[in-house]
């Protein structure tokens, strides 16, 4: 029996997410193809519903949902009635009065789209809630990881950056321990929490413990009032990928992976974006075959 | 149950399509599409024996999964496979190969599928089995085994690669 929602990692067992990952390998096959689209969901509507500014993971949903040939409508909630006090029950209820059969939904709070999946008979899409969940760029970063090593069991990645206000970093360290790759995290302490993962607060160390890949995080800059660390070049030299660090993680091996959209000078050096191990544009084209499985895998309850 | 085909006469039926593709063929070159599942593996066995007979052939895979009209009345979607067409289809002579033709619904599914690949010249359709009953106007140009059966009967098809063992057989409901 299908799932109706898709709402985080930690509820999917590893054979759902190997399904899944398995799933999404067709989807990407279309893209090579004259006509990228299919029939699939003709005459299902997909809703996007983002309270929180989003570029690419909204237009990847977008592109994912009209290549599977579904209608898409954007709720373009900081223009919205939401600014005029609406709450966000109401909106479903209006979007409900759509009959929608999928929602895709951004939300800076925790919790936002499973509440709204109870409140509906459309499938929710988890789009990112607040520092809880990203589930589909998890599933993503874990078929672009698995694309380069087709056995994950035992491939280590390390996560870089500020783990504990991402949504990231928790849904795709959850993923790939589903699947048997060890995980660090490394970055400035006070941003590193205490979890079951190897924890690291010095760049040099988490690469000594021998990472087959490196996944920076975005440096946040909206969502920190307070900066962490004193300056862009101060978190470049101490957790960047800078250009003499490059030079190691080429001579190592080592694949680099970013959720983006990327700072230059901060995450990384201008020459990553070069290094034949950067993994970050095939996250990208993975993103909207990854999303095609999550949502061909669904079943609303609409009739 | 009833056996309607036991492996030689598959195997019989199998080489009666391949003769026929070979005479339409003329020499010209002919790409067989199988259509997952089994369709696919028919197209290799017909695809080996035009190879033997020195036709110009190629081979293709088809899943026509994302394609089908009845997902409503599905609990979960179908487990979808890759397509496999390596070569362009643009003007060429695509025979597609089915185990079964039943409603015909599954080849509308297969045609608008093969051409979101491109525009072949000629498209003819090879079946392993007829069984008739018919919803749409889709008619096969080779047939290996024309059944007869009941609208309410099932049809088995096994094949050695797909299934392990080879039959085919007719379920009374």
């Amino acid at each position: 029996m299908a799932r109706k929602d898709f709402l985080d990692i930690v509820s999917l067992d590893r054979a759902e997410i190997i399904h899944l990952l398995d799933q999404a390998v067709p989807f990407k096959d279309l893209f090579t193809r004259s006509v990228k689209k299919v029939p699939a969901l003709k005459g299902k509507t997909v809703l996007m519903l983002f309270y929180e500014p989003s570029t690419r993971t909204l237009s990847s949903f977008e592109v994912a949902a009209k290549r599977l040939s579904a209608d898409v409508t954007i709720f373009d909630i900081p223009h919205s009635s939401v600014t005029k006090g609406e709450s966000v029950r109401d909106t479903i209820d209006t979007l409900q009065a759509m009959r929608a059969d999928y929602i895709v939904v951004r939300h800076r709070l925790s919790g936002q789209p499973a509440a709204i999946a109870r409140q509906t008979n459309a499938s929710v899409i988890n789009a990112g809630d607040g520092a809880h969940a990203h589930p589909t760029q998890a599933l993503l970063d874990a078929f672009t990881l698995r694309e380069v090593y087709p056995e994950m069991e035992g491939r280590k990645v390390v996560i870089m950056g500020d783990i504990l206000h991402s949504r990231v970093a928790r849904s795709t360290s959850t993923i790939l321990e589903k699947l048997g790759v060890e995980i660090a995290f490394c970055g400035p302490g006070s941003l590193v929490p205490q979890t079951r993962f190897r924890r690291f607060t010095n760049y040099e160390e988490a690469m000594k413990w021998g990472p087959d890949a490196v996944y920076l995080l975005r440096v946040q800059k909206e969502r920190q009032d307070a900066p962490f660390y004193p300056s862009d070049r101060e978190y470049h030299s101490v957790f960047g990928i800078t250009e003499d660090r490059l030079e190691r993680i080429n001579d190592e091996g080592i694949y680099v992976m970013h959720p983006g959209p990327i700072n230059r000078g901060v995450e990384l050096c201008d020459a990553v974006l070069d290094y034949e191990r950067c993994l970050i544009s095939q996250q990208v084209e993975n993103g909207i075959a990854a999303r095609m499985a999550v949502l061909f895998g669904l079943k609303p309850q609409v009739s | 149950m009833s056996t309607a085909l036991d492996p030689s006469a598959i195997s019989t039926a199998i080489g009666r399509l391949a003769d026929q593709i070979f005479l339409a063929a003329g020499g010209s070159s002919v790409d067989l599409i199988g259509i997952r599942s089994r369709g696919d593996e028919v197209a290799e066995r017909v695809f080996g024996i035009l190879k033997e007979k020195g036709a110009n052939v190629r081979l293709g895979i088809l899943d026509i999964s994302l394609y089908r009209d009845d997902y409503e009345h599905l609990s979960s979607n179908p487990t979808l496979q890759s397509s496999e067409i390596d070569f362009p289809v643009d003007g060429s002579h695509v025979v597609l190969v089915d185990d079964v033709i039943f409603t015909g619904r599954t080849i509308r599914a297969a045609l608008d599928a093969l051409f979101d690949y491109g525009r072949p010249a000629k498209v003819d359709l090879a079946v392993l089995i007829d069984r008739g009953h018919r919803e749409i106007p889709i008619e096969p140009r080779f047939v290996g085994k024309t059944l007869e059966t009941d609208r309410m009967d099932r049809v088995d098809v096994s094949l050695q690669k797909t299934d392990g063992k080879e039959s085919v057989e007719i379920i009374t409901q």
